[in-house]
C-alpha cells in the first residue's frame, strides 16, 4: 500500500480525474434534479465514487499522516495470540466478520423512514456522514483499540480521559441497548400485525435455529457450513409454507394476531432467548441472519443495477418543514437523528473496540476494516433509500403514515395522503396488498414492510412478477430474523452490563453464571425494553414516532463519545491541527443532538414535544373529552411521553458531561498540567510477515 | 489453466470456511500443537461448544 504519493503515475491521476468528475455529474444530476424522475444508477454511481475517492485519498492520508499507523509494529492478535479470541485472521475473513457484525437492520430502517423528505436529505447525509463521520469513527476507534491491546470503548474513555469518561460511555451503551431492541422489536412487530402469513414465517425461524443449533451441537458438531446450508433451505421452504398456512381458513386464525399480543410474544420470546444457551437458539440464529444478510445485500445490488429502476419520490417534500406523517421534525435536525447507522453510528465503535481489533494481524489492514467496512454500510443504506424512493409517493406514505395521523378509514387515509399531492387511491393499495399477500398493506409502519414491497418491487421485476407475495414475505423474513438477533444478543449483553454493575453492589449477582442472577438481570433488562416496546405499540400515533428518534440521538450520543475519546487522544499524542478529523463530526453530532432533544422538549407540536404531548393529552383528559377507551390509557401515555423526555434530557446530559471532561483533559495537557498517561502498548517489531502467507 | 482455476476456487472455497469458522477446530488442532503440545487438545464436540459460548460473552452484533 503506498499512502504517500496518492497520484503517482499519470494514468493514476488521470483515472482518479475520471472517478471524479463522474462522482460530481452523478451527485450534480440527484441534486439539482427537479420534477423529473431520477435513475437509481445515479445513485449507485454517486455512492461508489465518492466512496472510492473517500477511501483513496482521505483514508489514506489519516491512516499515513495522522494515525501514522505502522506496518512493522506487532498487533494485539500476534503478541497475545492465545488461539481464541486473540487470533491473526487473514484480512477478507476480518472484514467479513466486522461487516456482519456492524451492519444489523438499522441502515435499512432509518433511510426507508427519512425517505418522507424526498430521496436528497437523507441521501446527502449517508454519503457525507458516512465518508466524513460515520468510517472516520470506525476506523480511529479501530486503530486506538489496535493500540490498547483491543481494549474497549469504556476502558480506553477510563483510562485517557478519566472515570466520568468511563461511566458516561457504559450508562450510555446500557440505555441505548434498552431503546434500540424496543425500536427493533416494534418494527417486526408492525410487521406481523394481523398477517398470519409474516408471523407464521417469523415464528417458524425459531425451531429452524433450534434444529440448526442441534445438528451442529449433537449430531455433527462444529460443521457451520453444513448446518447453515440446511438452515437456510428450511427458512425458505418456511417462507413457501407461510404462503400455504395463510390460505388454510383454521391454521390462518392461529397467526392471525393484533400488535399487543404480537408485542408481548416478542416479549417473551426475548426472555426465552436470554436465559437458554446460545447453542440453542442465538449462535444458529446468528448464523443464519449473517448469510441471509450477506445474500439478500448481494442479491439487492445486483437487482439494482441490471433493473436501474426510476426513484420516483421527489428530492424534497413539504414536509422538510416538520409536518411529516411518519414522524415529526423537521429536515434540522431530524434527517440527521433518524439516520444514525449508514451514517455514523456509535453502536460501531464497540464493535471497533471489541472482536475485531483482537484478530487484525497487521495495521496496514485497519483503513481497509474500520474505514471499508463502514463505507459498505452506508452503501446499503444508500440502497435501502433507493427501495423506499422507487415505490410511488402516495404507496410509500399509504404504507408507512399511522392510521393516528392519516385516518384508520382506507377512504380517508388515501383522501388525506392525495390532498398533500402525491394520488394513490384504495384500488391501487387493495392491488398490491393482494398481489404481497397480505389482506391490507395501510399503516404498516416501521419500515420493514416499505422496505420489502419496495424490494419485492425491485426483485419482482428483475426475477418475475409471478412471486411478488413470495418476495414480499422473503424481505419480512430476512428483516425479521436479523432483527431478532439484534435482539437476543442484545439483551444478553444488556444483561453481562446488568450483572457487571450491580456486582459493585452484591458480588454474588456479578457472577455471570449464577443462575438466579441470570434469571433476575434477564427479566430486569427484557422489562425495560419490554416497556419501551409496551408504549410503542399503544401509541396511538405509532410508536415509531417516539422510538426511533430516541434511538437515534442514543446511537448519535454513543458516537459523539466515542469521537471524544479519539479527539482527547489525538490531542494528548500530540496531534492538535489534526485533530479537526474527529473534532468537526464531533461538534456536528454536537450539535444535532442538542437541537434534537431541545426541541423534544421544548417543541409546541405534540407530534414532536414529548411534553407538549403529555401536557394536550392531560388536557382533554381532563376536560373529558377522551372516548372511554383512550381515557383509560391517557395517564399510562402521559406518564410515557414524560419518560421519554426525562430519558432524552439525561442523554444529552451524559453527552455534555463528557464533552466537557474531554476538553478539560485537553486543556490541561495543553497548558502542560498531569492529564492520565497515554496507555498505549509499547512497540514491538511484528515476526508475522515471514511467517504469515498473505494472499 | 485449469490448475489455476482450481486453485483459486481452493482459496475462496478455504477463505469461506474460515469466514463461517467451519475450519476453525483444525485451526485449533494447529494452535494447539504448536502452543500446547504437552496436553492434549479438546474434542471437536467440546471444542465447539466452548467457543460458541465464549463467543457470546461480549457485544457481538449491532443495530
Amino acid at each position: 500500500m503506498d499512502t504517500r504519493n496518492p497520484a503517482r503515475s499519470p494514468l493514476a491521476l488521470l483515472t482518479w480525474i475520471a472517478v471524479a468528475v463522474l462522482g460530481a455529474s452523478a451527485l450534480g444530476g440527484i441534486a439539482l434534479n427537479r420534477g423529473e424522475s431520477v435513475n437509481a444508477l445515479w445513485f449507485i454511481t454517486a455512492a461508489l465514487c465518492v466512496y472510492a475517492l473517500a477511501y483513496r485519498f482521505y483514508a489514506a492520508w489519516i491512516a499515513a499522516r495522522v494515525l501514522c499507523v505502522d506496518e512493522t509494529r506487532a498487533t494485539p492478535a500476534e503478541r497475545l495470540n492465545n488461539g481464541r479470541d486473540f487470533v491473526p485472521t487473514n484480512r477478507w475473513v476480518v472484514f467479513g466478520h466486522h461487516f456482519a457484525a456492524i451492519a444489523g437492520p438499522g441502515p435499512l430502517v432509518g433511510p426507508t423512514l427519512a425517505a418522507q423528505f424526498g430521496y436528497l436529505p437523507g441521501t446527502l447525509w449517508i454519503l457525507i456522514g458516512g465518508v466524513l463521520g460515520g468510517a472516520v469513527q470506525d476506523m480511529v476507534t479501530l486503530f486506538f483499540s489496535i493500540r490498547r491491546n483491543g481494549r474497549s470503548l469504556g476502558q480506553m474513555a477510563r483510562d485517557e480521559l478519566g472515570p466520568i469518561g468511563g461511566v458516561a460511555a457504559l450508562l450510555a451503551t446500557f440505555l441505548i441497548m434498552v431503546i434500540l431492541i424496543a425500536v427493533l422489536g416494534l418494527v417486526v412487530v408492525n410487521a406481523m400485525k394481523n398477517s398470519p402469513w409474516a408471523t407464521s414465517t417469523v415464528a417458524a425461524t425459531i425451531p429452524i435455529a433450534m434444529i440448526v443449533g442441534l445438528y451442529m451441537r449433537n449430531i455433527r458438531p462444529g460443521r457451520v457450513l453444513e448446518g447453515s446450508l440446511l438452515g437456510i433451505v428450511l427458512l425458505l421452504l418456511a417462507v413457501a409454507g407461510g404462503g400455504w398456512i395463510d390460505q388454510q381458513p383454521g391454521l390462518r386464525d392461529w397467526f392471525d394476531h393484533p400488535g399487543l399480543p404480537l408485542a408481548y410474544a416478542v416479549i417473551a420470546y426475548g426472555f426465552a432467548a436470554a436465559i437458554l444457551p446460545v447453542w440453542l437458539l442465538l449462535a444458529p440464529r446468528d448464523y443464519l441472519s449473517t448469510y441471509m444478510k450477506l445474500g439478500t445485500v448481494l442479491l439487492l445490488a445486483a437487482a439494482i443495477v441490471w433493473m436501474h429502476p426510476e426513484v420516483k419520490m421527489p428530492a424534497l417534500t413539504q414536509f422538510v418543514d416538520g409536518s411529516g406523517p411518519i414522524f415529526g421534525g423537521a429536515l434540522f435536525p431530524f434527517v440527521f437523528i433518524t439516520i444514525a447507522c449508514g451514517a455514523i453510528s456509535g453502536f460501531h465503535s464497540l464493535i471497533a473496540s471489541g472482536t475485531t481489533p483482537k484478530l487484525l494481524s497487521n495495521e496496514r489492514d485497519i483503513r481497509m476494516i474500520g474505514y471499508g467496512g463502514m463505507l459498505l454500510e452506508s452503501f446499503v443504506a444508500v440502497m435501502a433509500m433507493v427501495a423506499a424512493t422507487v415505490l410511488d409517493p402516495g404507496v410509500f406514505f399509504a404504507i408507512n403514515s399511522s392510521a393516528g395521523v392519516v385516518g384508520k378509514e382506507a377512504a380517508d387515509a388515501v383522501a388525506k395522503i392525495s390532498s398533500w399531492g402525491f394520488p394513490v387511491t384504495v384500488e391501487q393499495m387493495s392491488l398490491l396488498a393482494q398481489q404481497m399477500g397480505e389482506a391490507t398493506l395501510f399503516a404498516r409502519t416501521g419500515g420493514a414492510p416499505s422496505l420489502a414491497v419496495g424490494m419485492a418491487s425491485i426483485f419482482g421485476s428483475a426475477f418475475g412478477q409471478g412471486m411478488l407475495a413470495l418476495w414480499y414475505h422473503f424481505a419480512i423474513m430476512f428483516e425479521a430474523i436479523f432483527i431478532l438477533t439484534t435482539l437476543d444478543a442484545g439483551t444478553r449483553v444488556g444483561r453481562f452490563m446488568l450483572q457487571d454493575m450491580l456486582g459493585n453492589l452484591w458480588p454474588k449477582l456479578g457472577q455471570t453464571s449464577w443462575y438466579p442472577s441470570v434469571l433476575l438481570t434477564s427479566g430486569l433488562v427484557v422489562t425495560a425494553w419490554g416497556y419501551f416496546l409496551y408504549i410503542g405499540v399503544i401509541d396511538p400515533n405509532g410508536g415509531v414516532n417516539i422510538l426511533w428518534p430516541l434511538f437515534g440521538i442514543s446511537n448519535q450520543i454513543l458516537a459523539a463519545i466515542a469521537l471524544c475519546v479519539a479527539t482527547g487522544i489525538l490531542v494528548k499524542s500530540g496531534k492538535l491541527k489534526q485533530a479537526w478529523i474527529t473534532a468537526l463530526p464531533l461538534l456536528w453530532l454536537i450539535v444535532i443532538t442538542s437541537t434534537a432533544v431541545w426541541e423534544k422538549l421544548s417543541s409546541n407540536d405534540v407530534r414532536i414535544g414529548f411534553l407538549a404531548a403529555a401536557r394536550s393529552l392531560s388536557d382533554k383528559l381532563a376536560a373529558g373529552t377522551l372516548p372511554p377507551e383512550k381515557a383509560a390509557i391517557a395517564p399510562t401515555l402521559i406518564f410515557n411521553q414524560q419518560l421519554d423526555a426525562a430519558l432524552a434530557l439525561f442523554f444529552v446530559c451524559l453527552l455534555w458531561l463528557i464533552v466537557a471532561d474531554m476538553l478539560r483533559v485537553c486543556y490541561r495537557h495543553l497548558a502542560q498540567q498531569p492529564v492520565p498517561p497515554l496507555s498505549e502498548a509499547p512497540h514491538q517489531l511484528t515476526r508475522l510477515e515471514e511467517a504469515w502467507q498473505r494472499d | 489453466m485449469a490448475t489455476r482455476l482450481t486453485a483459486q476456487l481452493d482459496k475462496v472455497w478455504r477463505i469461506v470456511r474460515q469466514l463461517s469458522g467451519d475450519d476453525a477446530y483444525e485451526r485449533y488442532l494447529a494452535h494447539h500443537a504448536t502452543h500446547h503440545a504437552d496436553t492434549p487438545p479438546l474434542s471437536r464436540a467440546e471444542y465447539f461448544r466452548r467457543r460458541e459460548q465464549e463467543k457470546w460473552e461480549g457485544v457481538r452484533r449491532c443495530c
